[in-house]
């Protein structure tokens, strides 16, 4: 997306409801800077995220992924996010395989009580992907205006 | 082979089954179509078992092993494996299923044959060393061996790992890697020559879903690619994402249950190497969760369904480098 000339990603970040989303909390109520290219999803557990999430916000424009779950061992669901470190490490593997640039997908684990951990991924990916600049190789023309 | 159809005829006759899952000539006599035989005299008539009976029949039984009485069905070492897979996620009825293991040694695969240049095929005959292919423009022969499909080059099995009867020796499990050669040499490309590959290879695609329809492992009643809500329902991909994703999800829906029978690959009309998507998680799930072969036996879980506490973390994917 352009703004005023520059070029802003649009970020979509997956966040587990018990720990992630409340760590985006944190780190508002904190008044910690990140940048406003993140949307964020709630997500049940980082484990409702399907490989086909990730595509379809790549279709509709995303520049980059994140999935923020909670650490492995605190799952809410004891083990969810321990099948989502499986499935996403395939899947980015796979998207690597097929030449897409592997710095747009990431996942990272941010608990309640990282704010400041949240701020901080969220700074680093967004920079990372306005290095790449627009996605074009899992871009879908039709979803384009 | 004599000895097939002989086993067929004395298992009909003698009560043991009363139908039998095996091939007659397609449209081509190199053409070989899976089919059920009810009679002896059927099977005198139609009944063929040589070098060119690639299809796998394991995905034929989900239905047939829920109809009445018992099915003979014949089986190649890289098929039981199929045949495994689809027990372990209660598929089939095991005691609906008279299996008899058959030998192979690679079957002809047309579209290797077309590769080589020859035009106007006819007919073609094998002799088990070497293939006589009748065109147009005269006789040709070439070694078996190198009218295999890529999947029998890099055969991964002969053992059968499942069987009621076996028909000649059981061979060895082959363990030497050689499958994943093509997937290392994509790998050791940039991202750059590995996009322009893929991009040359699934923009061919014809969404004709003939890999799907033939997977073993894609037998779910209601499939996500016939959903009209999914907005990649049955019909042709109408831009290079759809192509990606078509083959992503569908690859992604069979990590870790695939067996590596090489279906998709043989019947894809457009000749895509749909084989290597596949062998590429097989390959990751081996390097990054330990040995894991589908269809190996009907017990272990799936590297899918199942964790341990210190798996590698997805960033291993940036850590592995390649990109700059």
């Amino acid at each position: 997306m352009q703004v005023n000339g520059e070029f802003r990603p649009l970020i979509v970040a997956f966040c587990c409801n018990w720990c992630s989303y409340a760590g985006a909390d944190l780190a508002g109520t904190n008044r910690l800077n990140y940048p406003a290219d993140v949307k964020i999803i709630r997500v049940p557990c980082s484990c409702r995220v399907n490989p086909m999430f990730v595509l379809r916000a790549f279709q509709r424009g995303a520049d980059g992924v994140i999935l923020c779950g909670c650490h492995p061992g605190d799952c809410h669901y004891t083990s969810g996010n321990y099948f989502t470190r499986r499935r996403m490490t395939l899947l980015f593997s796979m998207l690597d395989y097929f030449g897409i640039e592997k710095e747009r997908t990431r996942v990272e684990w941010v608990s309640a009580a990282e704010g400041a951990k949240f701020a901080k991924t969220m700074n680093e990916f967004v920079e990372a992907v306005t290095k790449l600049g627009e996605n074009k190789r899992l871009e879908d023309l039709r979803c384009k205006k | 082979m004599q000895e097939v159809i002989d086993t067929a005829k004395r298992l009909l006759s003698d009560g043991t089954v009363n139908r039998v899952a095996g091939w007659k000539a397609g449209e081509f006599p190199y053409d070989v179509t899976p089919a059920v035989f009810t009679t002896v005299e059927e099977i005198d008539n139609g009944f063929i078992y040589n070098d060119f009976c690639a299809p796998n029949l394991s995905k034929y039984l989900i239905k047939e092993s829920h109809k009445e009485g018992k099915i003979l069905v014949f089986l190649k070492p890289c098929d039981t494996y199929s045949f495994n897979q689809l027990l372990k996620e209660h598929r089939i009825l095991r005691e609906n299923v008279y299996i008899v293991g058959v030998p192979c040694t690679g079957k002809v695969d047309i579209g290797t044959v077309r590769a080589m240049g020859i035009k106007g095929i006819t007919d073609m005959e094998s002799d088990g060393e070497n293939v006589t292919i009748h065109t147009l423009y005269g006789d040709k022969v070439v070694p078996k061996t190198e009218t295999l499909g890529d999947k029998c080059r890099t055969c991964k099995s002969k053992k059968h790992v499942i069987y009621d009867e076996l028909i000649g020796e059981d061979g060895e499990v082959n363990n030497d890697g050689a499958r994943f050669e093509l997937v290392e040499k994509l790998e050791k490309m940039t991202p750059d020559e590995r996009f322009e590959f893929w991009r040359g290879e699934l923009s061919k695609c014809i969404r004709c879903n003939a890999c799907r329809n033939v997977c073993p492992a894609c037998s779910c009643e209601n499939c996500v690619f016939d959903n009209p809500g999914s907005g990649i329902q049955q019909r042709a991909a109408t831009d290079s994402f759809e192509e990606n994703m078509f083959h992503l999800i569908r690859s992604f829906h069979v990590a870790g249950r695939c067996t590596d029978c090489g279906e998709c690959t043989r019947v894809c009309p457009q000749n895509i190497p749909l084989h290597l998507i596949n062998r590429k998680y097989i390959k990751d799930i081996n390097v990054f969760y330990g040995e894991y072969q589908a269809g190996e036996d009907v017990m272990s879980r799936a590297p899918l369904n199942a964790y341990t506490f210190t798996d590698c973390e997805p960033g291993i994917v940036y850590e592995r480098g390649g990109n700059e």
